[in-house]
């Protein structure tokens, strides 16, 4: 097989892994794990393969077209952003589905849980590797979906639901802004494929739509990258197994907002707009993310605010357009995804194996747990950037990037240098403070973790430090291509791991120093913190469910007012606007018909069929009760059917006679049901105007026949059906060949029309009035009543 | 309905609708009549039926549910024009065959069985309104 071939079965390779998941399990339990896991390996196997034309920085693109006619297609492209991102999420996967398989050991569910880990994976790796806007959106919104399935997995909790729900309706809502910037983009430019778009930087930049395509790409992204003030979401979708948040929420699916602010970056980076949205968000998010870290005390919120932080610091150096700064975002998100990941397995590993996983309940774990530990601080130190781990190296390009001494440098250095030790602290807070001090009573003896759960974090840990030790390798394989490729030009990536005399390695320094103290004092900012919080008092968690309350009372409001569920008003209201369109219309635009023309020897008998309808029409006015009316309605019926009969339309009047025959057995049998007063006691007050609307569509309907008729009649039609409905149809009735044959797909659909209104009719009068229950409209004050 | 002379005559005058219903059904291609009239005719026949004798009386009458009739009859319809699919023309176009039985040529076609269906479909939606509203009125 070919390559393109080769690696649209590779993107296909976790669906198809999802599909066989659950069966997997019920063979071989956890141990499925070990199996499932080749999924994610023969994926980096595969895209391994282009690493040595990636590392000399070219640019791989394939696909198929899928829709040619709309120039969309399935394709992709892979370069250093790409790849590495793929790298990270089939890598990690691997890890975190083995991780599973020890952390949900005997869970019922747990095939299912496989299953959505898998079509996470496989959504992610398609929105990393899209080249057409389309296939780009399709995966971002399918990452939405897939991590609502996962954040909701503990279904039967409210939490999680309302986690799921919120995740949902931000990042999924995000999708739409992005969607409709895609849109923008594509008509300026005139492509829809990202690697077209490189090329078309100039022309985005300086078309007159720049800032709305920038704004709605801007909403996409910093709403999947849980920016400031979009970041609510992701501290409540730490409702889900660990696993998802490792994996999810701090490795990949979070960084798909910075993907593609680093994949735009070429296109809409470098202007004005550019670079001060960009690092005012991300650096507000890095402060704040920071700081509410430090006010929790349970393991996984802690690290789920520093992952926001974290966020906030790519997005940050990504628009900053500092030298150094791309390359200082790409080695730092490679940084971030290895020692966030093996933190929060690091928690899993605690909340499973002692049953607790709040900070302040937990102490001296070292000596019970000595390997978790290991792993723990090393990520800690990567975490801290502390020698000889790679976050080491990523802070100190964060550092040299940030070592102007330009008014700007200055002040993003100090919020990077706060943030950052802010971050130091939480990490050791997670990492150090559970497993040293005075042993903790836990819900559970605490003992060494088995094997699926520590070989993950461990994996990782280990990784971020050999990253570190061969620096230079990985410059050549993954932080120069990547860089190159955020930057849309070459770049060069050298940082090494031994430490420089130099202001950046003096801001590390102090960083490190202001985390220990921040750590000694941990307590005491924890309070400041939550008293600054109470002081405010409202947090956009609590607006977002303002604004679904406010949302859902409008709608009610809304529907309370349009449908006021009386038949009546509904009719009053459908005949009134027929009257206007009738009447409205034809006088405005001076269309009204000439008089009619009778001719003057009309014969008796038609003049007293005539007589006969209009006899039928004042009987039905006159009636004393509804019976009578409704008998009468069919005098005038069958007067009309006669009129056809006499002018040549046999299978009309036929149809008519059956019609009218049917209507008024069945309007009869429906008055016997609705148990009416015999007689119509309408107010005077009532019955004028509705006299004046029956009038109206009277006229108008009796005006608009007359201009119809005036019209020349076109005979092609006639002549058409007349000449071949022998010679083609075989049959003589013309009529009922156009319903059969000319038209048979026509009458397929009225049948099908007549059937589903028979079903609805059925099971109309089949509801009994007493069963009527109040339907529900979700109305949140008849909720807060009940 | 309380009329002896009606509940006596309406078993006749149903079968005897039906039967005419079948014929207009069936004439229709070359002479009025046709699938929508036929349906109409033998709903009015069922109707009057189950106004003489009770509703229950034509329920087993005709044996299947209403709506399993008009099910059929879509069913058949869209047969109808699926088999021109395995004749490999467009959808909906009229095939005719030839078959003669005892000397007599028949032509048969799938337009018919289409206008059967359609005659199925009006039979049965339209009938059971009808009998589920007589049904309850008579509570």
């Amino acid at each position: 097989m070919d390559v393109a071939a080769l690696t649209f079965l590779a993107l296909a390779l976790p669906f198809v892994g999802a599909l066989v998941a659950p069966l997997l399990t019920r063979l071989l339990g956890h141990n499925a794990a070990w199996v499932l896991a080749l999924f994610p390996a023969a994926i980096v196997l595969h895209f391994a393969r282009f690493w040595p034309d990636v590392a000399k920085s070219e640019v791989v693109t394939g696909g198929y077209a899928w829709i040619p006619s709309f120039n969309v297609s399935f394709s992709w492209l892979i370069d250093g952003l790409s790849l590495t991102f793929v790298l990270l999420i089939a890598g990690i996967g691997m890890l975190i589905v083995l991780y599973s398989g020890g952390y949900l050991k005997g869970h019922p569910q747990q095939g299912r849980f496989f299953s959505f880990i898998l079509m996470f994976m496989g959504s992610m790796l398609g929105l990393v590797v899209s080249d057409s806007f389309l296939m780009l959106f399709v995966f971002w919104e399918l990452t939405s979906i897939t991590s609502f399935l996962l954040i909701g997995f503990d279904h039967s909790r409210e939490a999680a639901r309302r986690a799921a729900l919120q995740a949902l309706v931000v990042t999924g809502g995000g999708g739409l802004f992005l969607l409709a910037g895609l849109l923008i983009i594509w008509n300026v430019s005139g492509v829809t494929q990202l690697s077209l778009l490189m090329a078309f930087g100039t022309e985005m930049r300086e078309s007159p739509f720049y800032l709305a395509a920038l704004i709605l790409v801007l909403g996409g992204a910093f709403t999947k990258s849980a920016q400031f003030p979009f970041h609510f979401w992701l501290p409540n979708a730490m409702e889900a197994p660990t696993p998802v948040s490792a994996y999810l929420h701090s490795a990949t699916m979070v960084k798909a907002g910075v993907y593609l602010l680093m994949r735009l970056n070429p296109v809409l980076g470098g202007t004005p707009e550019w670079q001060i949205l960009l690092p005012l968000f991300g650096g507000a998010t890095l402060v704040i993310g920071a700081a509410l870290a430090c006010r929790q005390t349970d393991l996984k919120l802690m690290l789920a605010y520093t992952t926001m932080a974290s966020l906030g610091l790519l997005v940050m150096l990504t628009g900053l357009g500092f030298p150094h700064a791309i390359e200082a975002a790409a080695l730092y998100l490679v940084a971030h995804s290895l020692f966030k990941g093996a933190l929060f397995m690091v928690a899993g590993i605690i909340d499973h194996e002692t049953g607790a996983r709040d900070v302040t309940r937990l102490g001296g774990l070292g000596s019970a747990m000595p390997l978790t530990f290991v792993i723990a601080l090393a990520a800690a130190f990567s975490m801290g950037g502390l020698f000889p781990f790679f976050g080491f190296i990523a802070k100190e390009e964060i550092y040299y990037a940030l070592s102007g001494f330009d008014r700007r440098s200055v002040v993003f250095a100090a919020i990077a240098i706060l943030g950052n030790a802010l971050m130091f602290a939480v990490a050791f807070a997670v990492a150090l403070k559970p497993f040293i001090g005075a042993k903790a009573e836990t819900p559970k003896a605490a003992h060494e973790a088995p094997v699926l759960l520590w070989l993950g974090p461990a994996l990782l840990a280990a990784k971020g430090l050999s990253a570190a030790l061969l620096s230079g390798l990985t410059h050549e394989l993954v932080s120069t291509p990547m860089a190159s490729a955020i930057s849309g030009e070459p770049r060069a990536v050298t940082m090494s791991v031994v430490p420089h005399v130099g202001v950046p390695l003096a801001m590390s320094t102090a960083t490190a120093l202001i985390g220990i103290v921040f750590y000694l004092k941990l307590d005491r900012l924890r309070g400041f913190i939550a008293a600054i919080l109470a002081d405010i008092g409202w947090g956009p968690d609590r607006g977002f469910d303002q604004l679904i309350r406010g949302l859902v009372r409008f709608s009610v409001g809304l529907t309370r007012r349009l449908q006021s569920g009386r038949l009546d008003v509904y009719m009053t209201a459908t005949f009134i606007l027929v009257a206007c369109v009738l009447l409205v219309v034809p006088l405005t635009y001076g269309e009204l018909p000439r008089a009619p023309f009778f001719a003057p020897d009309v014969p008796l008998h038609e003049l007293a069929i005539m007589a006969i309808a209009v006899i039928g029409l004042v009987a039905v006015v006159l009636a004393p009760d509804r019976l009578t009316a409704i008998v009468s309605l069919g005098i005038q019926g069958f007067a009309v059917a006669v009129i056809f009969l006499l002018y040549g339309a046999p299978d009309l009047a036929f149809t008519q006679f059956m019609i009218e025959t049917l209507s008024v057995v069945v309007l009869a049998l429906v008055m016997t049901r609705l148990r009416l007063s015999p007689s119509d006691h309408r107010p005077l007050a009532q019955k004028v105007p509705d006299f004046a609307i029956a009038l109206a569509c009277g006229l108008g309907f009796g005006l608009m026949l007359l201009k119809t008729t005036g019209v020349p009649f076109d005979s092609t039609l006639t002549e058409f059906f007349n000449l071949y409905s022998k010679s083609i149809a075989h049959g003589a009735n013309v009529v009922n060949v156009i319903i059969v044959d000319f038209r048979g797909t026509d009458t397929l659909g009225e049948i099908a029309v007549v059937m589903v209104t028979g079903l609805a009719i059925l099971s109309l009068v089949r509801l009994r009035a007493g069963s009527l229950r109040r339907i529900a409209d979700n109305d949140p004050d008849a909720e807060e009543r009940a | 309905m309380k009329s002896v002379i009606f509940r006596a005559v309406a078993p006749f005058l149903t079968s005897l609708m039906v039967l005419f219903s079948i014929f207009v059904l069936l004439r229709g291609h070359n002479e009025p009549g046709g699938g929508f009239i036929g349906g109409l005719i033998a709903v009015s026949a069922l109707a009057i039926y189950g106004i003489a004798c009770g509703v229950e009386t034509v329920r087993r009458a005709i044996y299947f549910h209403p709506m399993a009739i008009a099910g059929a009859g879509l069913f058949a319809a869209t047969v109808a024009g699926l088999i021109s699919i395995a004749a490999r023309v467009p959808f909906m176009t009229g095939l005719w065959i030839y078959p003669s039985v005892l000397g007599l040529e028949v032509p048969l076609s799938t337009v018919m069985l289409f206008d059967c269906g359609v005659y199925l479909v009006v039979v049965g939606a339209i009938s059971s309104i009808a009998l589920s509203l007589e049904e309850r009125g008579g509570e």
